[in-house]
């Protein structure tokens, strides 16, 4: 199999991944202005949900391809409370502050829920590869895949699809965009912003949490795992254009290959190339690829 | 005895009870042991924890007087033992500041400790300059030694070289027709001069064997799709990795899926630390060290039979190298310690008598004899082992082992490691 495929199949498992995460910290920065700090947080945490969720779903001795659901509930279930404590126990006392403060407030929330982990779940790894084995491998040319990877392409794609479809083919989606282009005039239009915020911020910490489910079972989930998501994903939104979703899915691409190409050509450089590429674009473009044009307001 | 008389009586024999216990207290206050180690962050979990519990388990049985002979004495010489443990997360400023804490505020007699390598170097010329017993347990790092004289800081277990010279000369004499070789390690110090050792020895013992791909991902990055691909392109024989942690548990549960470990021979350096959470997914002849002969590879005798017992009686699981690192310091502070005090009931060794009692001396612990012989007696060398995985029963056993001599894979005293890789012949 020639490199360059597997450059292409590498790097589109990691933007995939990427963009799952990243296209959440998008929806919140958009609707609410916040560049959430925390938002690895929500992905660590989905983690060890689903860490939870499985050991305790395969010590019941349930059938195998019911872990798939446990992964996506125990997502769904974690990233709406988290989001939920979050939004309207922090983030609500804080409306209207200085992004730089928000920033500052999301931050010191990251650490804090570091702790609250490892409070929670202890500092010992946890194992739960089941999942990874149950989709079989996919051979292409030399090189063996498991079937769980496309899985995670999939859902990347299906997150794509249904949040462009619901922004914009459904009446909500038009009420949320109203919201993202203007939230004062929105809510002079009789539009309850507070509750759009609140939906965005559950459904960004809902595709955190997803991300971090999906990843679990390919992983050692250990306490310090948000940290290095946390560089990525801003990696992608600053490529992209932040508050942009066809912005993360170019930033999460452009991310995933050069890295892929880095670590397939280059792997001395494979840091470095990222950050190169992020300098670049902020060169050329300094709000980003898929930056929106800012209106002037009075 | 009148009724006075024996009030009398009783009044000064209580307050002579009470003067004599109190001297007795003065006489002999507790031995403070400063431990230093992982209690949160990625190293944690694998490290710093199975260490911390060996110190407590070490403290306890110390103080009971339940180690093996010669180790049997109550605490250090009849003296009871304290630990004051603190985390080792935060970096290296940090640590050199919660070394002086240590000392100057919480009184410490000694400290053991530090895992991470560059904590070790940062911590070592503090407690030179403050004349403060350190016995770094478990970070691997030959440059202390060789780039530094001390007086008061000892490892009392291997470096880093002994383990990749060990699986360098291992892969080459169970693998004969190699040709091309591979690494994957974490991008900084500890991956790269493991890296490094691996790679000059082969060079000087196999210089037909050629480097196809040398992968550094960044220390806990997690996802390693790429890297695999990248080294399964290759098609290395031999891949080497010296990965610990959450990533060594990543890198096994993404590679053997895509057939990483049967299309190659992979020798994972830590890979011990592996086996008590992953016995199900590290396939069958992959080849592991222990960071010398413990744990999996420990010698059967009494120390080892204590720790193995005590541990799984108290924490429902088997002791990791990290636990062994750290029962082999503080056997070494008891032995010093005792040594130094000699036959004198009465006396409290001096901190320059305990290092001076330590320094290029020989004793036994759980993965056996450990002889201090580098760094002019201040480094100790041991031998090591490796051998493969094969699963029995739900458990990880090791076959194929071999054992290493101490002087086999370590440098003789005053040479640099990466002198002495170089001097190594083909056999």
């Amino acid at each position: 199999m020639s490199s360059l495929l597997a450059v292409l199949i590498d790097g589109v498992m990691h933007a995939a991944w990427l963009f799952t995460i990243a296209v959440g910290l998008t929806l919140i920065y958009g609707v609410m202005k916040i560049l959430n700090m925390a938002h690895g947080s929500f992905y660590a945490f989905g983690a060890y949900c689903c860490a939870t969720a499985l050991g305790q779903y395969f010590a019941a001795g349930l059938p195998p391809m019911g872990a798939f659901l446990a992964i996506f509930m125990s997502a769904l279930i974690g990233g709406i409370l988290l989001g939920l404590i979050v939004e309207r126990g922090i983030l609500r006392l804080f409306g209207g502050r200085d992004p730089i403060v928000m920033l500052l407030v999301t931050y010191a929330l990251f650490l804090v829920l570091e702790d609250a982990i490892k409070l929670i779940w202890g500092v010992d790894p946890y194992i739960v590869g089941e999942p990874l084995g149950l989709l079989g491998v996919v051979k292409i040319g030399t090189l063996v895949y498991p079937g769980y990877n496309f899985l995670v392409v999939v859902v990347a794609v299906l997150v794509c699809v249904v949040l462009t479809s619901f922004l914009q083919q459904t009446a909500y989606g038009k009420i949320l965009r109203a919201v993202i282009h203007d939230p004062e005039v929105s809510s002079t239009l009789g539009i309850n912003v507070t509750r759009w915020s609140l939906v965005a911020f559950i459904t960004g910490s809902v595709l955190a949490a997803l991300g971090g489910a999906l990843t679990a079972p390919t992983i050692s989930v250990v306490p310090g795992m948000a940290v290095e998501v946390v560089v990525m994903m801003f990696a992608v939104v600053v490529i992209g254009g932040l508050g942009s979703i066809p912005g993360t899915i170019i930033g999460a691409l452009v991310v995933g290959l050069v890295r892929s190409a880095a670590v397939h050509f280059w792997p001395e450089v494979e840091l470095f190339s990222i950050y190169a590429v992020m300098a670049l674009v902020l060169v050329v473009k300094p709000k980003g690829l898929f930056a929106g044009m800012e209106l002037r307001k009075i | 005895m009148t009724n006075r008389h024996s009030v009398r009586f009783l009044l000064a024999a209580s307050v002579a009870a009470f003067v004599a216990s109190s001297a007795s207290a003065q006489e002999a206050p507790a031995f403070r042991i400063g431990i230093v180690t992982f209690l949160s962050g990625a190293a944690a979990g694998p490290f710093g924890i199975p260490a911390k519990n060996a110190a407590d388990l070490f403290a306890e049985a110390a103080n009971k007087g339940a180690l093996p002979a010669p180790y049997a004495a109550k605490g250090f010489g009849g003296r009871a033992i304290e630990l004051v443990t603190i985390d080792e997360a935060g970096g290296a400023t940090k640590q050199v500041s919660e070394f002086q804490n240590l000392v100057e505020q919480q009184k410490v007699d000694a400290v053991v400790g530090y895992i991470s390598s560059g904590d070790c170097v940062a911590v070592a010329p503090a407690a030179e300059q403050m004349k403060k017993l350190l016995l770094l347990f478990d970070c691997g790092t030959p440059r202390i030694f060789e780039e530094g004289s001390y007086k008061y800081v000892f490892r009392p277990v291997g470096h880093a070289a002994m383990d990749n010279v060990a699986a360098a000369i291992y892969v080459n004499a169970t693998n004969k027709d190699f040709k091309k070789y591979a690494g994957i390690n974490q991008n900084y110090a500890w991956g790269q001069d493991s890296w490094n050792d691996f790679e000059a020895t082969l060079k000087a013992i196999r210089p037909q064997a050629v480097v196809v791909s040398s992968q550094m991902p960044k220390l806990g990055a997690g996802q390693y799709n790429a890297e695999i691909s990248a080294i399964l392109a290759a098609e290395p024989e031999v891949l080497h990795s010296s990965f610990w942690g959450g990533d060594l548990e990543g890198l096994v549960l993404q590679g053997a899926p895509r057939n990483l470990f049967k299309t190659m021979n992979v020798v994972l350096t830590a890979g011990e630390t592996a086996t008590h959470r992953q016995a199900q997914q590290i396939p069958d002849g992959t080849i592991i060290g222990a960071r010398g002969p413990n744990a999996i590879f420990a010698p059967e005798n009494a120390y080892n039979t204590w720790l193995r017992a005590a541990y799984s009686a108290k924490f429902n699981a088997l002791p990791s190298y990290p636990s062994y690192h750290m029962v082999q310091s503080l056997l070494a502070l008891k032995f010093a310690y005792e040594k130094a005090k000699g036959g004198d009931t009465n006396k409290a060794p001096t901190t320059d008598e305990i290092a001076g009692a330590l320094r290029g001396t020989t004793f036994e612990g759980p993965s056996g004899t450990v002889k201090m012989s580098l760094g002019g007696g201040q480094q100790a060398i041991q031998g090591t082992a490796y051998g493969r995985t094969k699963l029995v029963d739900g458990k990880t056993t090791v076959v194929d082992v071999r054992r290493f001599a101490a002087e086999e894979v370590n440098p003789p005293d005053g040479v640099k490691t990466s002198e002495w890789i170089k001097t190594l012949k083909v056999k």
